[in-house]
């Protein structure tokens, strides 16, 4: 239907993850919310709580114990829902990719749709991935989708 | 023909009023990004979050907590109408406070801790400003004779000239209702303000919570409607009133943090309560 197209284009909710790094990408992400930048003009509203957000945002290498907190959030979300990686740490690991108690990119735990390498990952870019993220929740795939094939 | 009229409002205040309460929160919205210096999110931003949270996936914790939903929206929705049919103001607080009472026992229905903490809080707010609208009830009584809304659309003198303690009595009542700081302690709806994760309405989603959305737009324009009785001898006057009342509220909203539970019932009984019963004393003695 197109108004509820619309509807999900013009009001995603966010949720930030930090998965435990050294905050960088987490400070940028929340640049981007702040009056500079301005999420809310698209509707964009940082709820932090699972069962009211579209996007997860994880920022930060995923590790040992943080990984079952990123896959408990991303389940207790609604669908349609989105996993957008931001920095290069939850992209592929980055500098850390083969510590020994990290994942190698945060689509070792939840599928990913977007990511967003950079170190530290500039608003700019963090605005250009959500805003695409957003197409992808007017045109959810189907639930299958969201079974972790890697 | 008066059962015809009764019909045509309750349908124009059906379809209406989410359209007037939507609105306003778009409004209040743009209002508070002008305030902060930003462009903020078009002034139609509710309706599209409702639509969105409306075609999310269903998730309940339990079926009971869907019940106690539809009975929050429906009380709420139910004392709307009833004000705008002119019936019985004593009457339209219970249902209204029954509205409250769905939802505290939604949200105490789930394990969640913030949901059980966030509903105490609504306890205790609902405590607190519960005497002040029994006290507005009491005073629009000692004025009118009548308890019956209709009464006071035939009055010749507004009701602010008798009562002007009692409206200022309903501020923090009206802020504490439609959860804004400082009283914002049980939850916030739309803003992205976090305690307790989202207090009472955590574990709500997707059609529950747009249903929640839904009556707070009605309980918004419930109470902006209890505001215009205190000028219902025009039309003007008490649209102008209330869009002050509001107007201030969402100043007040951005130029106060968020206090306890305890500051807010010392502060609101103290004051808020005291106020009203000055007034209403006075009516007493020198009326």
């Amino acid at each position: 239907m197109p108004w509820v197209k619309s509807a999900r284009i013009h009001s995603p909710w966010l949720l930030h993850l930090e998965t435990g790094g050294c905050n960088g990408c987490a400070i940028e992400f929340i640049a981007a919310l702040t009056p500079l930048y301005d999420l809310e003009r698209f509707g964009m509203l940082n709820t932090g709580n699972p069962k009211h957000a579209d996007i997860l945002v994880v920022t930060g290498c995923v590790n040992a114990r943080s990984k079952r907190v990123l896959r408990n959030l991303y389940e207790q979300m609604a669908e349609p829902k989105v996993v957008v990686a931001v920095g290069v740490c939850a992209c592929t690991g980055g500098i850390f990719h083969d510590g020994y108690n990290l994942a190698p990119g945060a689509d070792k735990v939840v599928p990913v749709d977007i990511y967003v390498p950079n170190c530290a990952a500039r608003p700019e870019a963090i605005i250009d991935a959500l805003l695409t993220a957003v197409d992808l929740l007017a045109e959810p795939t189907g639930g299958d989708k969201h079974v972790n094939q890697r | 023909m008066s059962y015809l009229r009764g019909l045509g409002i309750v349908l124009a205040t059906l379809f209406l009023a989410p359209l007037i309460g939507g609105l306003l929160t778009g409004v209040e919205r743009k209002v508070i990004a002008r305030l902060q210096g930003r462009v903020g999110p078009p002034i139609t931003q509710p309706f599209y979050d409702l639509v969105k949270l409306w075609s999310k996936q269903p998730q309940a914790v339990n079926r009971i907590q869907v019940v106690y939903v539809y009975a929050h929206l429906f009380f709420m929705v139910v004392s709307l109408l009833a004000f705008l049919l002119g019936q019985d103001l004593l009457l339209i607080l219970f249902i209204f406070s029954f509205a409250s009472v769905a939802l505290i026992l939604g949200g105490l229905s789930v394990d969640s801790p913030y949901s059980r903490i966030g509903s105490q809080r609504e306890i205790i707010q609902l405590v607190t400003y519960e005497p002040i609208l029994v006290l507005l009830v009491i005073a629009y009584y000692q004025v009118t004779g009548s308890f019956l809304v209709s009464k006071a659309w035939g009055l010749t003198q507004p009701l602010l000239y008798t009562l002007p303690l009692v409206l200022a009595s309903f501020l923090p009542v009206f802020i504490i209702k439609v959860r804004k700081s400082p009283f914002d302690l049980a939850t916030q709806l739309h803003e992205p303000h976090q305690e307790l994760v989202k207090g009472i309405i955590t574990e709500y989603s997707g059609p529950y919570l747009a249903m929640i959305e839904l009556a707070s737009w009605y309980e918004l324009v419930f109470l902006l409607a209890l505001v215009t009785l205190f000028w219902a001898t025009d039309w003007v006057g008490g649209l102008v009133l209330a869009a002050i009342f509001f107007f201030t509220v969402i100043v007040i909203d951005n130029i106060t943090p968020r206090v306890t539970y305890s500051w807010m019932v010392k502060f609101v009984w103290k004051v808020g309560l005291g106020l009203a019963v000055v007034n209403v004393t006075w009516l007493y003695l020198w009326k």
